[in-house]
């Protein structure tokens, strides 16, 4: 193992860190606002709306992740809009970096969204009824009342959702994100070195998903403090 | 807001119930017509076998279950009316179910002030006060900050009361508040229900105690099949029931 030529080229995977990090923070972000939409249309009251939502997170959940991002990058980006053309941090080509994020939270909004539904599905009858009985709107028993403890009881399933993201964010490198796996295939022409990049790679993503689950487990703990025995 | 404020008010009566049906298949009926009238200062307590619909009539008083049919006229507006904003008129009717149903994830202190500062818009310190006298009053101050789960089942009885009495309603529900408790936690729940009725709270109680029903009640009812088959003064009731059904359920019950 030599690593040594690894080292030279680190600014490449330093780049590939911060571009992996806020890939998977706008697709956490913007995927759990999608996924509480797709979540509400769920338990709308009218008919269409509720199988709109089901129809869409079965589709996303039906299809490869790599051809919602070419879709999303060739067809939604390439044909019916214009993703600006700005290159933030000196390496963030945001025509890229907007569809890829966007696909993103497509996709994740999908799976998030079970997670919602059955976290809200879970949580007692009577919390609502106990709600409305004191004359709590609909959208105030949601959100006083059962949203926070449908959260508190998905958080470990949502912290596993969020480091998937960050893992799947991998995937962006075939079209063209300077992601981790992206600089890490440069760093392997031109070192000519196959294992080292590669073994570097799979630190990094340990790192950050090792980091995300330890800081979603604060919170786990936080939010059971007093409420558990 | 509501329109219906300013229209003529429909009923006398604090609640006027009228032919009140729900069936869940046609025609098998939960509810079959039930007409009654409540005014201010009663407690009505409705006895009955098990599915005899009296838990399904006191959660339609409220709307927490939709009736096929009929009205239910509370302060002169008709709940069953869906152009009526349900929340603004359940603000005025307190419900402490058979569950509890306290909020787990707040302390007791959140659970009592919710609903007066969201709903009601009251400050937070106004709200507390307000908590804080109803606590001191059933005895639990001392649990203000902490958590249901570390409360005994008629202390989380009490608090949910307490919950219920913090909007002020006039009229409470209560839906077999002491069947869930441990027996010995019976009395203090009935304690604090009694002293309500003492103060002239509007009661409208679904229970199995019958020593309650009769010391506390000012008129009894007997609901079978989704009707009330016999409505009197508890000791009518208790001495001198007439249907051959209500016999038969008190001498199995007393």
């Amino acid at each position: 193992m030599n690593f040594a030529p690894i080292f030279e080229q680190f600014v490449y995977f330093k780049q590939g860190v911060i571009y992996t990090i806020l890939l998977s923070f706008f697709t956490v972000l913007f995927g759990f606002i999608l996924a509480l939409g797709l979540t509400l249309l769920r338990m709308s009251k009218f008919k269409v709306l509720r199988w709109i939502s089901t129809a869409y997170i079965e589709f996303v959940r039906g299809t490869p992740v790599l051809v919602q991002l070419m879709f999303v990058m060739y067809v939604v980006f390439g044909v019916i809009f214009n993703a600006p053309k700005v290159t933030l941090f000196g390496f963030i080509e945001t025509e890229r970096f907007i569809p890829g994020v966007v696909a993103l939270s497509l996709n994740s909004a999908a799976y998030v969204s079970e997670i919602l539904r059955a976290g809200i599905s879970a949580i007692d009858f009577g919390q609502s009824e106990a709600a409305r009985s004191l004359g709590m709107t609909k959208s105030q028993t949601l959100s006083y009342i059962v949203l926070p403890q449908a959260i508190r009881n998905i958080l470990p399933a949502i912290g596993n959702e969020f480091v998937s993201i960050i893992k799947e964010t991998s995937v962006c490198s075939a079209l063209g994100m300077q992601e981790i796996m992206y600089n890490a295939n440069i760093v392997k022409s031109q070192t000519w070195l196959i294992a080292e990049p590669l073994i570097v790679a799979a630190l990094l993503y340990f790192i950050i998903t090792f980091t995300m689950s330890k800081i979603i487990s604060y919170f786990e703990r936080k939010m059971n403090s007093g409420y558990q025995r | 807001m509501d329109i219906k404020d300013n229209k003529e008010k429909l009923s006398a009566h604090l609640i006027e119930v009228k032919n009140l049906k729900k069936d869940f298949k046609k025609n098998v009926f939960i509810l079959n017509d039930v007409n009654l009238t409540i005014d201010k200062g009663d407690v009505v307590v409705i006895v009955g076998p098990s599915g005899s619909g009296k838990s399904t009539f006191l959660r339609s008083l409220n709307m927490l279950e939709t009736p096929t049919s009929g009205e239910i006229i509370f302060e002169g507006v008709n709940l069953a009316d869906k152009k009526v904003n349900i929340d603004l008129r359940r603000q005025k009717m307190g419900m402490v179910f058979q569950h509890f149903n306290l909020f787990p994830h707040m302390t007791i202190l959140k659970n009592l002030t919710i609903a007066p500062t969201k709903v009601l818009k009251i400050s937070e310190e106004e709200a507390e006060k307000t908590a804080m006298e109803l606590l001191e009053k059933v005895g639990l101050s001392d649990k203000a900050n902490a958590y249901p789960i570390q409360l005994s089942g008629g202390q989380k009885q009490r608090i949910a009361i307490v919950r219920a009495l913090c909007m002020k309603p006039d009229v409470m529900l209560f839906d077999e508040p002491t069947s869930a408790l441990d027996p010995e936690m019976v009395g203090e729940v009935l304690e604090v229900m009694k002293s309500l009725a003492k103060d002239g709270m509007t009661m409208v109680v679904v229970t199995h105690e019958m020593g309650f029903a009769r010391e506390v009640g000012t008129r009894i009812l007997f609901m079978d099949g989704g009707k009330i088959i016999e409505e009197n003064s508890p000791n009518e009731f208790f001495d001198n029931p007439q249907s051959p059904r209500l016999q038969d359920f008190l001498s199995k019950v007393l």
